[in-house]
C-alpha cells in the first residue's frame, strides 16, 4: 500500500513539474477546437482535404503572434456514416474542452448529428454538407452552415440543363438524406423548367450492382441521367451504363465532385456534369491565398473542392474565440450574429437559421480528366459536345 | 417487354447468379464435410479479389502487359492464395473446435471475417477507398436492340460454367472426391475405411476458398471496381443461396444462387416501387422458401434444420 501511494506521488509530483514547465514555455492559453470528416471510406478525399485546411487555419494562427490563444485541433473521423458520425460527435461534444467545431462533409451524418450539438450546447459550423434540413428543419443556435446548400444547387442545375434543349431525364438517387434532398428538389425545378421524369430509381448507398436499375432505364431512353449521390457509386453507375451500352449525359451533384471520381470512372469520366456550391477554390476571393499557404506545408493529399471551406469554418471559429474568449455560449451566440464577415470563400453573413446567405453555384464539366469549369470549357465554347446534343 | 430488353436482363441476372453460386458452393462444401458454417467465407473472397488486384499492379509495375497472361496470373495468384488461407482456417480455427458447439465455429469465423475486412481497409494502401479493377478481358460490345451483348460477360460465364462442371467431375468422378463425399456421409465410417479425414478436410476448404477466390476476380472484372466491403453482402447472400438450395447439396446451392439473382433482378424490374427494395424482396421469398422447405429445395437423405 504505502510503496503504491509512493508512487502516486512521484508520478503527482512529475507531472506538476512537466505542467509548470509548460506552462512556462507557453504563456498562452491552450484552446481546443474540433473538426470531424469522412477520414476513411469512399468519401474520405473529401474528408482529409477538410481535414488539413482546417488544421492549416489553426497551425497559420498558432503561428501568429496576436492570437491570443494556442489552439489545438481535435479530429475525428465519421466514415460518412450516421451512426459513426453521432459516435465522433458525442465523443466531441461531451469534451468540455473543445469551445466549437467544424463538423461533416456528408449530409447525411451532418443532419443525424445536428441533435446531438444541440444537447450538448456545443456550436459548430458545417463545412460540407448540403443538405437543407442540416439548418432549415430545425431551430438550432448550435448549428451553422458556411457552404450553400442543394436547394440552391439543383435550382441552378435544372435551369441550366434545361437551357441546353434536354427534355427527358431519368433520376438515380441513393436513398440517404442527401440523395432523396436532391431528387425532390432536381424533380421540383426541372418540372418547372419543363422538363420531364421519365423514372426514378432509389438505391441503397453501397450498392454494388446498378445493371437492373439501368436496364429499365435504358427502355425508358431519357436523354440525362440525373445521379443524386456521391462518388463510390457515382463511379459504378457510370461505368455500368457503359457496360450496359446506355449513351445517355451523365449528371451529377456536388457529391461525385472530387479527382477520386475521375479516377474511378477513368476514361467514362468525360463530359460529365455536376454542380457545386460556391466557386472553384483559385476563382474564390481569398483562393490564391489559400492555395499558396497550403501547397507550403506540403500536406499528403490535396485540399479538393470543399477544402477552402473547411478552411473559411475553421477560421471563422477561431475569430469568433479569440473575440468572444474561450466560452461555448458566447461562442455561439456571436456565431448566430455574424453579418458580413470577410472569408476565403467571400463574405459570410448567417440567416436565423445559422444558414450562409450568400449562395453562389458553380457548374463543372470534366474535360480531359480535370473538373473544368463550363464557362472555361470547350463544351461552351462548342468545341467539344455531351451527349445527344 | 421486348426481347432484346428481356435478354439484358436474363444476362445481368446470369452474371450476378454465377458469383452467387460460386460462393454458396463453397459454404455448402463446407457444411458437407465438417457440418459447420464459415462466416468468414465472404470475407475470403474479398481478400481473393484485393491479392488478384495486387497481383495486376505488380505485374504493371513489371511492365508485362500482355492481357491473356495478365489475367491467368492474377487468376491462379487469387486462387492459389485462398485456397492456402481456406486450409489455414480450416486446421487453425476450424479443426481444433470440430468437438465444441458448433455456435463456437460459427462465432469464430464470423470474428475472422471482421478481422480480414478491416485489415485489407487498414493495411491495403488506401485501402477504404474503391479501388479501380483493371478490364482484363476485351471488352468488344455488340448491341442488339436493348441487348448489348458483351464478350467479357460471356467469357466470364463460360469461365464459371467450366469451373462449375469442373467441382461436379472432381466430387462424382475422383478418388478424392469420393473421399469428400465419404467423410460428407459417415465421418467415423471414413475414417475406419482408412480415409485421411484431417486432409480432406484441409482440401474442401482450399477448394471451397478457391471458387471463392474465383467469384472475387469476377466480380472484380464484371464491375472494374472493388473495395473492402464487397464480401460482406456476397457472403450473406452466398449463404442464403446455399440455404434455400439445401445445405450440403452442391446442386441445390447452385440453383440458389441462380434463383436469388432472379429474385433480386425481378425485386428491381417488376416492383412498382422504388428497386431500393429489391434485396428486401430477394431476402424476403427466401425466408418463405426456408418456412416452406425448412431444408431447402433439394434436401439431403439425412437432412438437418438450420
Amino acid at each position: 500500500m504505502t510503496t503504491t501511494r509512493k508512487a502516486q506521488l512521484v508520478v503527482f509530483a512529475a507531472a506538476l513539474t512537466l505542467g509548470l514547465a509548460s506552462a512556462m514555455a507557453e504563456a498562452k492559453e491552450k484552446v481546443k477546437v474540433g473538426f470531424i470528416g469522412p477520414l476513411s471510406g469512399g468519401t474520405s478525399s473529401n474528408g482529409l482535404g477538410g481535414r488539413n485546411s482546417a488544421d492549416l487555419a489553426v497551425t497559420l494562427r498558432n503561428a501568429d503572434p496576436n492570437a491570443k490563444y494556442e489552439y489545438e485541433l481535435m479530429v475525428l473521423d465519421d466514415e460518412c456514416k450516421p451512426d459513426k458520425g453521432v459516435q465522433a460527435a458525442t465523443k466531441m461534444a461531451a469534451d468540455k474542452d473543445v469551445v466549437a467545431a467544424a463538423t461533416h462533409y456528408c449530409s447525411a451524418v451532418a443532419i443525424a448529428t445536428v441533435d446531438v450539438y444541440n444537447r450538448f450546447g456545443l456550436p459548430v459550423v458545417v463545412w460540407g454538407a448540403v443538405l437543407p434540413d442540416i439548418t432549415y428543419g430545425n431551430d438550432y443556435k448550435e448549428v451553422h452552415r458556411v457552404n450553400g446548400t442543394m436547394i440552391n444547387q439543383n435550382e441552378t442545375a435544372a435551369k441550366f440543363m434545361t437551357g441546353l434543349g434536354y427534355k427527358t431525364w431519368a433520376v438515380i438517387h441513393d436513398t440517404t438524406d442527401y440523395g432523396k434532398g436532391h431528387n425532390k428538389y432536381f424533380s421540383q425545378f426541372v418540372t418547372e423548367n419543363g422538363g420531364k421524369i421519365l423514372g426514378t430509381f432509389g438505391v441503397t448507398a453501397d450498392q454494388q450492382d446498378f445493371t437492373a436499375e439501368l436496364t429499365k432505364i435504358k427502355s425508358l431512353k431519357p436523354e440525362v441521367i440525373y445521379f443524386g449521390g456521391l462518388t463510390p457509386i457515382g463511379v459504378r453507375v457510370r461505368a455500368q451504363m457503359e457496360k450496359l451500352g446506355l449513351d445517355a449525359q451523365f449528371e451529377g451533384t456536388s457529391g461525385i465532385v472530387s479527382d477520386t471520381f475521375i479516377e474511378g470512372a477513368a476514361g467514362l469520366a468525360e463530359g460529365v456534369v455536376a454542380f457545386r456550391e460556391g466557386a472553384p477554390t483559385e476563382k474564390l476571393p481569398g483562393g490564391k491565398y489559400f492555395t499558396e499557404q497550403y501547397s507550403k506545408k506540403g500536406y499528403a493529399e490535396p485540399a479538393e473542392a470543399y477544402g477552402a471551406f473547411a478552411f473559411a469554418a475553421m477560421n471563422l471559429i477561431l475569430d469568433t474565440i479569440e473575440a468572444q474568449g474561450p466560452n461555448r455560449k458566447k461562442v455561439r451566440a456571436a456565431l448566430n450574429g455574424v453579418q458580413g464577415h470577410d472569408s476565403i470563400v467571400g463574405e459570410i453573413s448567417f440567416d436565423d437559421h445559422g444558414q450562409n446567405t450568400v449562395a453562389l453555384i458553380t457548374k463543372y464539366v470534366i474535360q480531359d480528366g480535370k473538373w473544368t469549369l463550363w464557362e472555361d470549357s470547350e463544351y461552351a465554347s462548342g468545341m467539344r459536345k455531351l451527349k445527344g446534343q | 417487354m421486348d426481347l432484346g430488353l428481356f435478354s439484358q436482363y436474363v444476362m445481368n441476372g446470369l452474371m450476378l447468379g454465377m458469383m452467387y453460386a460460386l460462393v454458396a458452393v463453397g459454404f455448402t462444401l463446407f457444411f458437407g464435410v465438417l457440418d459447420v458454417i464459415n462466416f468468414s467465407h465472404g470475407d475470403v473472397l474479398m481478400v481473393g479479389s484485393f491479392t488478384g488486384l495486387a497481383t495486376y499492379l505488380g505485374l504493371d509495375a513489371l511492365g508485362v502487359v500482355w492481357p491473356a497472361f495478365q489475367v491467368t496470373a492474377v487468376l491462379a495468384a487469387a486462387t492459389l492464395a485462398m485456397a492456402l488461407l481456406g486450409a489455414v482456417i480450416a486446421r487453425y480455427l476450424v479443426l481444433p473446435l470440430k468437438s465444441a458447439p458448433a455456435l463456437n465455429t460459427l462465432l469464430i469465423t464470423l470474428m475472422l471475417g471482421t478481422v480480414l475486412r478491416e485489415g485489407i481497409r487498414m493495411f491495403y494502401p488506401e485501402g477504404a477507398n474503391p479501388k479501380p479493377f483493371p478490364a482484363l478481358l476485351p471488352t468488344d460490345a455488340y448491341p442488339l436492340g436493348n441487348f448489348n451483348l458483351r464478350i467479357d460477360n460471356l467469357l466470364m460465364l463460360s469461365a464459371g460454367l467450366v469451373v462449375i462442371v469442373g467441382v461436379h467431375l472432381l466430387i462424382n468422378r475422383t478418388k478424392l472426391g469420393l473421399a469428400i463425399r465419404a467423410v460428407a456421409q459417415d465421418e467415423e465410417t471414413a475414417k475406419t475405411m482408412g480415409i485421411n479425414f484431417n486432409l480432406v478436410v484441409l482440401v474442401t476448404f482450399a477448394i471451397g476458398s478457391a471458387l471463392a477466390a474465383f467469384a472475387g476476380i469476377m466480380n472484380g472484372l464484371y464491375y472494374n471496381e472493388t473495395n473492402f466491403g464487397i464480401g460482406l453482402l456476397l457472403g450473406v447472400i452466398g449463404f442464403s443461396s446455399a440455404i434455400i438450395g439445401g445445405l450440403g447439396n452442391i446442386y441445390g446451392a447452385i440453383i440458389g444462387g441462380f434463383l436469388f439473382a432472379a429474385l433480386q433482378t425481378v425485386g428491381a424490374v417488376a416492383l412498382p416501387f422504388a428497386s431500393a427494395y429489391k434485396d428486401v424482396f430477394a431476402f424476403g421469398v427466401v425466408i418463405l422458401i426456408m418456412a416452406w422447405r425448412p431444408t431447402g429445395l433439394i434436401s439431403e437423405k439425412v437432412s438437418e434444420r438450420v
